[in-house]
Protein backbone atom coordinates (compact mmCIF):
# COMPACT_ATOMS: atom_id res chain seq x y z
CA UNK A 1 0.00 0.00 0.00
CA UNK A 2 1.85 3.00 -0.64
CA UNK A 3 1.65 5.81 2.25
CA UNK A 4 -0.74 8.36 2.15
CA UNK A 5 0.19 11.79 0.97
CA UNK A 6 -1.18 14.50 3.67
CA UNK A 7 -0.20 17.30 1.67
CA UNK A 8 0.42 17.76 -1.94
CA UNK A 9 1.52 21.35 -3.28
CA UNK A 10 2.09 21.46 -7.24
CA UNK A 11 2.99 23.98 -9.76
CA UNK A 12 2.17 26.67 -6.92
CA UNK A 13 2.55 30.09 -7.98
CA UNK A 14 2.53 33.25 -6.12
CA UNK A 15 2.84 36.83 -7.48
CA UNK A 16 3.24 39.81 -5.40
CA UNK A 17 3.41 43.11 -7.24
CA UNK A 18 4.81 41.50 -10.57
CA UNK A 19 7.62 39.35 -8.43
CA UNK A 20 7.19 35.96 -8.52
CA UNK A 21 7.83 35.10 -4.50
CA UNK A 22 6.88 31.18 -5.55
CA UNK A 23 7.56 29.73 -8.50
CA UNK A 24 5.81 26.45 -9.10
CA UNK A 25 6.70 24.87 -6.42
CA UNK A 26 6.32 20.95 -6.18
CA UNK A 27 6.36 19.25 -2.86
CA UNK A 28 4.67 16.69 -0.80
CA UNK A 29 4.50 15.32 2.56
CA UNK A 30 3.35 11.76 2.89
CA UNK A 31 1.75 10.59 6.85
CA UNK A 32 4.35 10.59 9.74
CA UNK A 33 7.28 11.94 7.64
CA UNK A 34 9.28 15.12 9.69
CA UNK A 35 9.83 17.49 6.44
CA UNK A 36 12.48 20.31 7.07
CA UNK A 37 11.60 23.29 4.87
CA UNK A 38 15.27 25.32 4.80
CA UNK A 39 15.87 28.34 3.17
CA UNK A 40 17.01 31.66 3.00
CA UNK A 41 15.46 34.86 4.74
CA UNK A 42 13.15 35.71 2.10
CA UNK A 43 13.11 32.89 -0.33
CA UNK A 44 9.18 32.45 0.58
CA UNK A 45 8.78 30.37 3.22
CA UNK A 46 6.03 32.35 4.61
CA UNK A 47 4.04 32.84 1.66
CA UNK A 48 5.01 28.87 0.81
CA UNK A 49 3.06 28.57 4.64
CA UNK A 50 0.31 31.02 3.55
CA UNK A 51 -0.29 28.96 0.97
CA UNK A 52 -0.39 25.69 2.78
CA UNK A 53 -3.01 26.92 5.45
CA UNK A 54 -5.14 28.18 2.77
CA UNK A 55 -4.43 31.75 4.01
CA UNK A 56 -3.48 32.50 0.25
CA UNK A 57 -4.73 31.20 -2.99
CA UNK A 58 -1.71 30.73 -5.82
CA UNK A 59 -2.23 31.85 -8.73
CA UNK A 60 -1.09 28.67 -10.46
CA UNK A 61 -1.09 25.36 -9.04
CA UNK A 62 -2.95 23.25 -6.59
CA UNK A 63 -2.38 22.26 -2.95
CA UNK A 64 -4.23 19.39 -1.67
CA UNK A 65 -5.08 18.46 1.99
CA UNK A 66 -5.58 14.73 3.07
CA UNK A 67 -6.70 13.17 6.32
CA UNK A 68 -7.40 15.29 9.28
CA UNK A 69 -7.30 18.86 9.62
CA UNK A 70 -4.14 20.89 9.94
CA UNK A 71 -2.29 22.40 13.57
CA UNK A 72 -0.34 25.62 13.03
CA UNK A 73 2.56 26.69 15.12
CA UNK A 74 3.86 30.58 14.52
CA UNK A 75 7.42 31.50 15.31
CA UNK A 76 6.01 33.39 18.29
CA UNK A 77 3.45 35.29 20.17
CA UNK A 78 3.42 38.37 21.82
CA UNK A 79 1.69 38.14 24.67
CA UNK A 80 1.86 40.35 27.84
CA UNK A 81 3.03 39.34 30.88
CA UNK A 82 0.07 40.16 32.52
CA UNK A 83 -2.89 38.90 30.02
CA UNK A 84 -4.90 36.52 31.69
CA UNK A 85 -4.92 33.88 29.81
CA UNK A 86 -3.53 30.87 31.34
CA UNK A 87 -1.86 27.91 29.29
CA UNK A 88 -4.63 25.74 29.72
CA UNK A 89 -6.85 28.02 28.09
CA UNK A 90 -4.66 28.41 25.23
CA UNK A 91 -4.76 24.59 24.58
CA UNK A 92 -8.28 24.46 25.44
CA UNK A 93 -8.85 27.03 22.32
CA UNK A 94 -7.05 24.44 20.34
CA UNK A 95 -10.03 21.99 20.55
CA UNK A 96 -12.95 24.37 18.97
CA UNK A 97 -11.44 28.25 19.51
CA UNK A 98 -12.72 29.20 15.73
CA UNK A 99 -16.45 28.13 16.13
CA UNK A 100 -18.75 30.94 17.35
CA UNK A 101 -21.37 30.54 20.28
CA UNK A 102 -20.91 29.43 24.19
CA UNK A 103 -19.28 25.94 25.21
CA UNK A 104 -19.28 25.10 28.70
CA UNK A 105 -16.49 23.24 30.32
CA UNK A 106 -16.88 19.79 30.72
CA UNK A 107 -14.79 17.16 32.07
CA UNK A 108 -13.74 15.65 29.08
CA UNK A 109 -12.45 18.84 27.70
CA UNK A 110 -10.47 19.41 30.88
CA UNK A 111 -8.96 15.94 30.41
CA UNK A 112 -7.78 16.04 27.07
CA UNK A 113 -6.20 19.68 27.64
CA UNK A 114 -4.75 17.51 30.67
CA UNK A 115 -3.26 14.94 28.92
CA UNK A 116 -1.92 17.06 25.95
CA UNK A 117 -0.49 19.59 28.65
CA UNK A 118 1.68 16.55 30.24
CA UNK A 119 2.12 14.60 26.83
CA UNK A 120 4.13 18.38 25.66
CA UNK A 121 5.42 18.93 29.47
CA UNK A 122 3.63 21.58 29.84
CA UNK A 123 1.93 20.08 32.91
CA UNK A 124 4.15 22.40 35.33
CA UNK A 125 2.86 25.76 33.96
CA UNK A 126 -0.37 25.02 33.05
CA UNK A 127 -2.14 27.28 35.20
CA UNK A 128 0.97 30.33 34.58
CA UNK A 129 -0.16 33.12 32.56
CA UNK A 130 1.04 32.41 29.16
CA UNK A 131 3.02 36.15 29.08
CA UNK A 132 5.15 35.11 31.73
CA UNK A 133 6.68 32.20 30.02
CA UNK A 134 9.66 31.46 28.77
CA UNK A 135 10.06 31.28 24.55
CA UNK A 136 10.70 27.67 24.94
CA UNK A 137 7.78 26.68 27.29
CA UNK A 138 5.40 29.46 25.17
CA UNK A 139 6.40 27.09 22.33
CA UNK A 140 5.44 24.07 23.56
CA UNK A 141 1.83 25.41 24.84
CA UNK A 142 1.91 26.47 21.18
CA UNK A 143 2.05 22.86 20.30
CA UNK A 144 -0.23 21.38 22.26
CA UNK A 145 -2.41 24.00 21.28
CA UNK A 146 -2.10 22.53 17.75
CA UNK A 147 -2.05 19.37 18.45
CA UNK A 148 -4.87 19.33 20.68
CA UNK A 149 -7.65 19.01 18.33
CA UNK A 150 -4.91 15.86 16.36
CA UNK A 151 -4.35 16.99 12.66
CA UNK A 152 -2.55 15.18 10.54
CA UNK A 153 0.23 17.46 9.71
CA UNK A 154 2.05 19.92 12.04
CA UNK A 155 3.17 23.37 10.50
CA UNK A 156 6.11 25.12 11.86
CA UNK A 157 7.12 28.30 11.42
CA UNK A 158 11.03 28.84 12.33
CA UNK A 159 10.04 27.17 15.92
CA UNK A 160 13.78 27.20 16.62
CA UNK A 161 14.48 31.13 15.38
CA UNK A 162 13.99 32.53 19.39
CA UNK A 163 15.35 29.92 21.03
CA UNK A 164 18.60 28.89 22.48
CA UNK A 165 20.45 25.65 21.58
CA UNK A 166 18.93 23.81 24.35
CA UNK A 167 15.69 24.49 24.02
CA UNK A 168 15.57 24.29 20.27
CA UNK A 169 16.87 20.48 20.54
CA UNK A 170 14.49 20.06 23.15
CA UNK A 171 11.34 21.52 21.36
CA UNK A 172 13.01 18.76 17.98
CA UNK A 173 12.96 16.18 20.31
CA UNK A 174 9.45 16.29 21.63
CA UNK A 175 7.90 17.28 17.92
CA UNK A 176 9.49 14.08 16.73
CA UNK A 177 8.47 11.97 19.73
CA UNK A 178 4.92 13.53 19.18
CA UNK A 179 4.73 12.63 15.44
CA UNK A 180 5.39 9.07 16.06
CA UNK A 181 3.01 8.75 18.49
CA UNK A 182 0.60 10.71 16.94
CA UNK A 183 0.80 9.63 13.62
CA UNK A 184 2.03 13.27 12.86
CA UNK A 185 3.22 14.68 9.47
CA UNK A 186 5.46 17.39 10.66
CA UNK A 187 6.21 20.43 7.77
CA UNK A 188 9.09 22.61 9.58
CA UNK A 189 10.45 25.55 8.25
CA UNK A 190 14.43 26.82 9.54
CA UNK A 191 17.42 28.58 8.39
CA UNK A 192 19.60 26.52 10.98
CA UNK A 193 19.25 23.37 10.37
CA UNK A 194 21.46 21.48 12.55
CA UNK A 195 19.03 20.66 15.30
CA UNK A 196 16.62 19.08 12.51
CA UNK A 197 19.06 17.47 10.84
CA UNK A 198 18.57 14.07 13.29
CA UNK A 199 15.24 13.89 12.86
CA UNK A 200 14.57 14.98 9.21
CA UNK A 201 13.03 12.49 7.07
CA UNK A 202 13.22 14.67 3.48
CA UNK A 203 14.07 18.54 3.25
CA UNK A 204 12.09 20.96 1.01
CA UNK A 205 15.09 23.48 0.18
CA UNK A 206 13.69 26.64 -1.06
CA UNK A 207 15.83 29.53 -3.50
CA UNK A 208 14.53 32.19 -5.08
CA UNK A 209 10.92 30.96 -4.91
CA UNK A 210 11.60 27.77 -6.74
CA UNK A 211 11.76 24.45 -4.16
CA UNK A 212 13.98 21.19 -4.06
CA UNK A 213 13.10 18.60 -2.60
CA UNK A 214 14.85 15.20 -1.97
CA UNK A 215 15.64 12.63 1.30
CA UNK A 216 17.97 14.36 3.45
CA UNK A 217 21.01 11.71 2.49
CA UNK A 218 20.73 13.90 -1.06
CA UNK A 219 20.40 17.36 -0.25
CA UNK A 220 22.32 17.12 2.71
CA UNK A 221 25.46 17.11 1.33
CA UNK A 222 28.83 20.09 0.70
CA UNK A 223 28.63 20.09 -3.08
CA UNK A 224 24.62 20.43 -3.09
CA UNK A 225 24.33 22.74 -0.57
CA UNK A 226 27.09 25.07 -1.76
CA UNK A 227 25.31 25.31 -4.87
CA UNK A 228 21.96 25.75 -3.11
CA UNK A 229 23.34 28.85 -0.90
CA UNK A 230 25.98 29.95 -4.03
CA UNK A 231 27.99 30.05 -1.05
CA UNK A 232 30.35 27.88 0.74
CA UNK A 233 28.69 25.55 2.61
CA UNK A 234 30.26 21.98 4.46
CA UNK A 235 28.51 19.15 5.77
CA UNK A 236 30.61 17.95 8.39
CA UNK A 237 30.37 14.63 10.71
CA UNK A 238 31.35 15.65 14.21
CA UNK A 239 31.57 12.90 15.91
CA UNK A 240 29.08 10.69 14.65
CA UNK A 241 26.39 13.85 14.55
CA UNK A 242 25.93 15.48 11.08
CA UNK A 243 27.02 19.32 11.44
CA UNK A 244 26.40 21.90 8.29
CA UNK A 245 28.28 24.99 8.31
CA UNK A 246 28.59 27.82 6.41
CA UNK A 247 31.94 30.10 5.15
CA UNK A 248 34.91 30.62 3.14
CA UNK A 249 37.13 29.88 6.43
CA UNK A 250 35.93 26.19 7.48
CA UNK A 251 38.52 24.20 7.77
CA UNK A 252 38.27 20.34 8.32
CA UNK A 253 40.90 19.39 11.26
CA UNK B 1 -32.44 58.02 41.09
CA UNK B 2 -33.44 54.34 40.38
CA UNK B 3 -33.14 54.79 37.20
CA UNK B 4 -29.37 56.44 37.31
CA UNK B 5 -28.86 53.31 39.03
CA UNK B 6 -29.89 50.98 36.68
CA UNK B 7 -28.26 52.85 33.45
CA UNK B 8 -25.01 53.19 35.34
CA UNK B 9 -25.30 49.39 36.30
CA UNK B 10 -25.74 48.11 32.75
CA UNK B 11 -23.70 50.43 31.56
CA UNK B 12 -20.73 49.11 34.28
CA UNK B 13 -21.63 45.43 32.76
CA UNK B 14 -21.49 46.10 29.23
CA UNK B 15 -18.13 48.16 29.87
CA UNK B 16 -16.54 45.88 31.77
CA UNK B 17 -17.49 42.71 29.61
CA UNK B 18 -16.40 44.48 25.89
CA UNK B 19 -13.61 45.88 28.02
CA UNK B 20 -11.95 42.65 28.67
CA UNK B 21 -11.59 42.46 24.99
CA UNK B 22 -10.36 46.20 24.23
CA UNK B 23 -7.49 45.72 26.85
CA UNK B 24 -6.53 42.18 25.45
CA UNK B 25 -6.71 43.94 21.83
CA UNK B 26 -4.76 46.87 22.48
CA UNK B 27 -7.89 48.74 21.61
CA UNK B 28 -7.30 51.39 24.14
CA UNK B 29 -6.80 54.59 21.64
CA UNK B 30 -10.14 52.93 19.41
CA UNK B 31 -11.67 52.45 22.45
CA UNK B 32 -11.11 56.80 23.50
CA UNK B 33 -11.56 57.61 19.91
CA UNK B 34 -15.14 56.12 18.86
CA UNK B 35 -17.11 57.89 21.73
CA UNK B 36 -14.81 60.81 21.11
CA UNK B 37 -16.03 61.11 17.39
CA UNK B 38 -19.52 60.16 18.37
CA UNK B 39 -19.57 63.46 20.27
CA UNK B 40 -20.24 64.96 16.82
CA UNK B 41 -23.65 62.74 16.34
CA UNK B 42 -25.00 64.05 19.49
CA UNK B 43 -24.27 67.89 18.86
CA UNK B 44 -25.81 67.07 15.47
CA UNK B 45 -28.88 65.55 17.19
CA UNK B 46 -29.47 68.64 19.10
CA UNK B 47 -29.20 71.09 15.61
CA UNK B 48 -31.97 68.76 13.98
CA UNK B 49 -33.62 68.34 17.57
CA UNK B 50 -33.51 64.85 18.41
CA UNK B 51 -32.48 63.36 21.47
CA UNK B 52 -28.73 62.90 21.69
CA UNK B 53 -28.99 58.94 21.87
CA UNK B 54 -30.04 58.87 17.77
CA UNK B 55 -26.84 60.86 16.99
CA UNK B 56 -24.93 58.69 19.07
CA UNK B 57 -26.56 55.94 17.38
CA UNK B 58 -25.55 56.51 14.08
CA UNK B 59 -22.25 58.49 14.22
CA UNK B 60 -20.67 56.21 16.68
CA UNK B 61 -20.65 52.88 13.92
CA UNK B 62 -20.18 55.23 11.44
CA UNK B 63 -17.03 56.30 13.31
CA UNK B 64 -16.42 52.53 14.12
CA UNK B 65 -16.32 51.11 10.78
CA UNK B 66 -14.47 53.92 8.94
CA UNK B 67 -11.25 53.18 12.17
CA UNK B 68 -12.08 49.82 10.67
CA UNK B 69 -12.04 49.67 7.51
CA UNK B 70 -9.39 52.03 6.64
CA UNK B 71 -6.95 51.12 9.38
CA UNK B 72 -6.46 47.76 7.34
CA UNK B 73 -3.41 48.41 5.11
CA UNK B 74 -2.43 51.84 6.87
CA UNK B 75 -1.60 52.35 10.40
CA UNK B 76 -4.83 52.63 12.51
CA UNK B 77 -3.48 54.85 15.38
CA UNK B 78 -2.99 57.54 12.38
CA UNK B 79 -6.61 56.28 10.92
CA UNK B 80 -7.92 56.59 13.93
CA UNK B 81 -6.59 59.89 15.11
CA UNK B 82 -7.60 61.55 12.20
CA UNK B 83 -11.45 60.40 12.22
CA UNK B 84 -11.48 61.70 15.41
CA UNK B 85 -10.10 64.97 14.14
CA UNK B 86 -12.60 65.14 11.11
CA UNK B 87 -15.48 64.29 13.39
CA UNK B 88 -14.58 65.84 16.30
CA UNK B 89 -14.67 69.44 13.73
CA UNK B 90 -17.96 68.37 12.40
CA UNK B 91 -19.09 68.08 16.30
CA UNK B 92 -17.42 71.98 16.60
CA UNK B 93 -19.46 73.32 13.32
CA UNK B 94 -22.82 71.37 14.52
CA UNK B 95 -22.00 72.91 18.01
CA UNK B 96 -22.10 76.83 16.74
CA UNK B 97 -25.28 76.01 14.87
CA UNK B 98 -27.00 74.79 18.19
CA UNK B 99 -28.71 77.03 20.68
CA UNK B 100 -28.48 74.64 23.46
CA UNK B 101 -27.20 75.89 26.93
CA UNK B 102 -23.91 74.98 27.81
CA UNK B 103 -24.67 72.75 30.65
CA UNK B 104 -26.33 70.02 28.25
CA UNK B 105 -22.87 69.94 26.32
CA UNK B 106 -21.07 70.40 29.84
CA UNK B 107 -23.52 66.96 29.89
CA UNK B 108 -22.46 64.71 26.77
CA UNK B 109 -18.45 65.32 27.28
CA UNK B 110 -18.68 64.31 30.87
CA UNK B 111 -22.20 62.70 31.54
CA UNK B 112 -25.30 63.17 33.39
CA UNK B 113 -26.31 59.85 34.96
CA UNK B 114 -29.07 61.52 37.24
CA UNK B 115 -31.06 63.13 34.30
CA UNK B 116 -31.89 59.46 32.80
CA UNK B 117 -35.08 58.70 31.96
CA UNK B 118 -36.86 55.18 32.59
CA UNK B 119 -37.38 55.28 28.72
CA UNK B 120 -33.57 55.67 28.51
CA UNK B 121 -33.22 53.00 31.12
CA UNK B 122 -35.43 50.40 28.64
CA UNK B 123 -33.33 51.04 25.47
CA UNK B 124 -30.31 50.69 27.47
CA UNK B 125 -30.93 46.76 28.97
CA UNK B 126 -31.91 46.06 25.45
CA UNK B 127 -28.66 47.55 23.81
CA UNK B 128 -26.92 46.07 26.92
CA UNK B 129 -28.82 42.47 26.17
CA UNK B 130 -27.86 42.46 22.47
CA UNK B 131 -24.06 43.86 22.96
CA UNK B 132 -24.00 40.72 25.96
CA UNK B 133 -25.27 38.30 23.26
CA UNK B 134 -22.78 39.45 20.61
CA UNK B 135 -19.69 38.90 23.31
CA UNK B 136 -21.12 35.10 24.11
CA UNK B 137 -20.96 34.48 20.38
CA UNK B 138 -18.22 35.80 19.32
CA UNK B 139 -16.31 35.30 22.47
CA UNK B 140 -13.62 32.35 21.09
CA UNK B 141 -12.55 33.29 18.36
CA UNK B 142 -12.34 37.07 19.59
CA UNK B 143 -10.39 35.92 22.46
CA UNK B 144 -7.76 33.79 20.09
CA UNK B 145 -7.73 36.46 17.19
CA UNK B 146 -6.65 38.76 20.36
CA UNK B 147 -3.84 36.69 21.56
CA UNK B 148 -2.45 35.04 18.44
CA UNK B 149 -4.06 36.57 15.48
CA UNK B 150 -1.72 34.24 12.80
CA UNK B 151 -2.40 31.40 14.79
CA UNK B 152 -6.60 32.38 14.26
CA UNK B 153 -6.23 32.80 10.69
CA UNK B 154 -4.57 29.40 10.22
CA UNK B 155 -7.70 27.95 11.97
CA UNK B 156 -9.97 29.74 9.19
CA UNK B 157 -10.73 32.83 11.58
CA UNK B 158 -11.52 35.80 9.51
CA UNK B 159 -9.43 38.29 11.48
CA UNK B 160 -10.22 41.16 9.69
CA UNK B 161 -14.30 40.75 9.75
CA UNK B 162 -13.73 40.27 13.30
CA UNK B 163 -12.32 43.38 14.01
CA UNK B 164 -14.39 45.28 11.65
CA UNK B 165 -17.21 43.86 14.20
CA UNK B 166 -15.61 44.13 17.66
CA UNK B 167 -15.56 47.66 16.67
CA UNK B 168 -19.21 48.12 15.90
CA UNK B 169 -19.39 46.53 19.42
CA UNK B 170 -17.78 49.35 20.76
CA UNK B 171 -19.65 51.29 19.09
CA UNK B 172 -22.82 50.23 20.34
CA UNK B 173 -21.38 50.18 23.76
CA UNK B 174 -20.48 53.94 23.26
CA UNK B 175 -24.12 54.58 22.40
CA UNK B 176 -25.35 53.12 25.26
CA UNK B 177 -22.54 54.65 27.70
CA UNK B 178 -22.05 58.17 26.60
CA UNK B 179 -25.33 59.61 27.59
CA UNK B 180 -24.67 58.37 31.53
CA UNK B 181 -21.02 59.36 31.46
CA UNK B 182 -20.17 61.22 28.97
CA UNK B 183 -18.02 61.08 25.82
CA UNK B 184 -14.40 61.72 27.80
CA UNK B 185 -14.80 59.83 30.58
CA UNK B 186 -16.52 56.89 28.37
CA UNK B 187 -13.29 55.11 28.08
CA UNK B 188 -11.89 54.88 31.65
CA UNK B 189 -14.89 52.11 32.13
CA UNK B 190 -13.50 50.71 29.51
CA UNK B 191 -9.82 50.19 30.33
CA UNK B 192 -9.47 51.07 33.77
CA UNK B 193 -11.36 48.24 35.28
CA UNK B 194 -10.24 45.42 32.95
CA UNK B 195 -6.63 46.65 33.13
CA UNK B 196 -6.84 46.55 36.63
CA UNK B 197 -8.77 43.33 36.81
CA UNK B 198 -5.89 41.92 35.26
CA UNK B 199 -3.81 42.26 38.48
CA UNK B 200 -5.88 39.82 39.90
CA UNK B 201 -7.38 36.72 38.44
CA UNK B 202 -5.26 34.68 35.64
CA UNK B 203 -8.05 33.14 33.29
CA UNK B 204 -10.37 34.84 30.57
CA UNK B 205 -13.22 34.19 32.54
CA UNK B 206 -12.39 35.14 35.67
CA UNK B 207 -10.70 38.42 34.20
CA UNK B 208 -14.02 38.85 32.46
CA UNK B 209 -16.27 38.89 36.12
CA UNK B 210 -13.68 41.01 37.98
CA UNK B 211 -13.51 43.94 35.48
CA UNK B 212 -17.30 43.81 35.66
CA UNK B 213 -17.18 44.23 39.51
CA UNK B 214 -14.57 46.81 39.12
CA UNK B 215 -16.90 48.61 37.04
CA UNK B 216 -19.64 48.16 38.77
CA UNK B 217 -18.22 49.37 42.05
CA UNK B 218 -16.87 52.32 40.52
CA UNK B 219 -20.15 53.35 39.35
CA UNK B 220 -21.97 53.02 41.99
CA UNK B 221 -19.37 54.63 44.35
CA UNK B 222 -19.27 57.61 41.42
CA UNK B 223 -22.99 57.56 41.78
CA UNK B 224 -23.46 58.04 45.36
CA UNK B 225 -20.46 60.67 45.66
CA UNK B 226 -21.78 62.83 42.72
CA UNK B 227 -25.19 63.08 44.72
CA UNK B 228 -23.79 63.42 48.19
CA UNK B 229 -21.06 66.77 47.16
CA UNK B 230 -22.99 67.54 43.86
CA UNK B 231 -19.47 67.56 42.19
CA UNK B 232 -19.55 66.18 38.49
CA UNK B 233 -19.82 62.04 38.20
CA UNK B 234 -17.33 62.05 35.59
CA UNK B 235 -14.60 63.46 37.94
CA UNK B 236 -15.33 60.50 40.29
CA UNK B 237 -15.45 57.86 37.36
CA UNK B 238 -12.34 59.42 36.01
CA UNK B 239 -10.37 59.64 39.32
CA UNK B 240 -11.46 55.93 40.56
CA UNK B 241 -10.42 54.35 36.85
CA UNK B 242 -6.99 55.33 37.78
CA UNK B 243 -6.87 54.60 41.24
CA UNK B 244 -8.09 50.88 40.85
CA UNK B 245 -5.25 50.51 37.75
CA UNK B 246 -2.71 52.33 40.59
CA UNK B 247 -3.88 49.90 43.41
CA UNK B 248 -3.59 46.35 40.75
CA UNK B 249 -0.39 47.58 39.97
CA UNK B 250 0.38 47.44 43.50
CA UNK B 251 -0.84 44.46 44.03
CA UNK B 252 1.21 42.81 40.85
CA UNK B 253 4.22 44.20 42.14
CA UNK B 254 3.79 42.63 45.75
CA UNK B 255 3.14 39.30 44.27
CA UNK B 256 6.60 39.13 42.48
Amino acid sequence: MPPVRVLTVEGATVTFGGRRVLDGVSFSVEAGEFVGLIGANGAGKTTLFRVVLGLLKPSAGTVRHLGRRVGYVPQKVAIEPDAPLRARDLVALGLDGERFGVRLPSRSRRERVDRMLEAVGAAAFADARVGTLSGGEQQRVLIAHALVGQPSLLVMDEPLANLDIKSGHEIVELVARLAVEQDLAVLLSAHEMNAILPHMDRVVYLAEGRAVSGTTGEVIRSDVLSELYRYPVKVLDVDGTVVVVGGHDVKVR
Amino acid sequence: MTNAWLAGSLVAVVAGVVGFFVVLRGATFAAHGVPLASFAGAAGASVVGVPAVVGLAVFSPVAAVAIGLLGRRRRSDVVTALVVAAMLGLGALFLSWTVEYASEIYALLFGEVLGVTGTEVWLSAALTGAALLAVATLYRPLLLSSVAGEVAEARGVRTARLELLFLVLMAVVTTLAVPVVGTLLMFTLMVGPPAAARAFVRSPLAAMAASVGIALVTVWLAIALAYETTWPIGFFVGIAGAAWYVLARVVAARRR
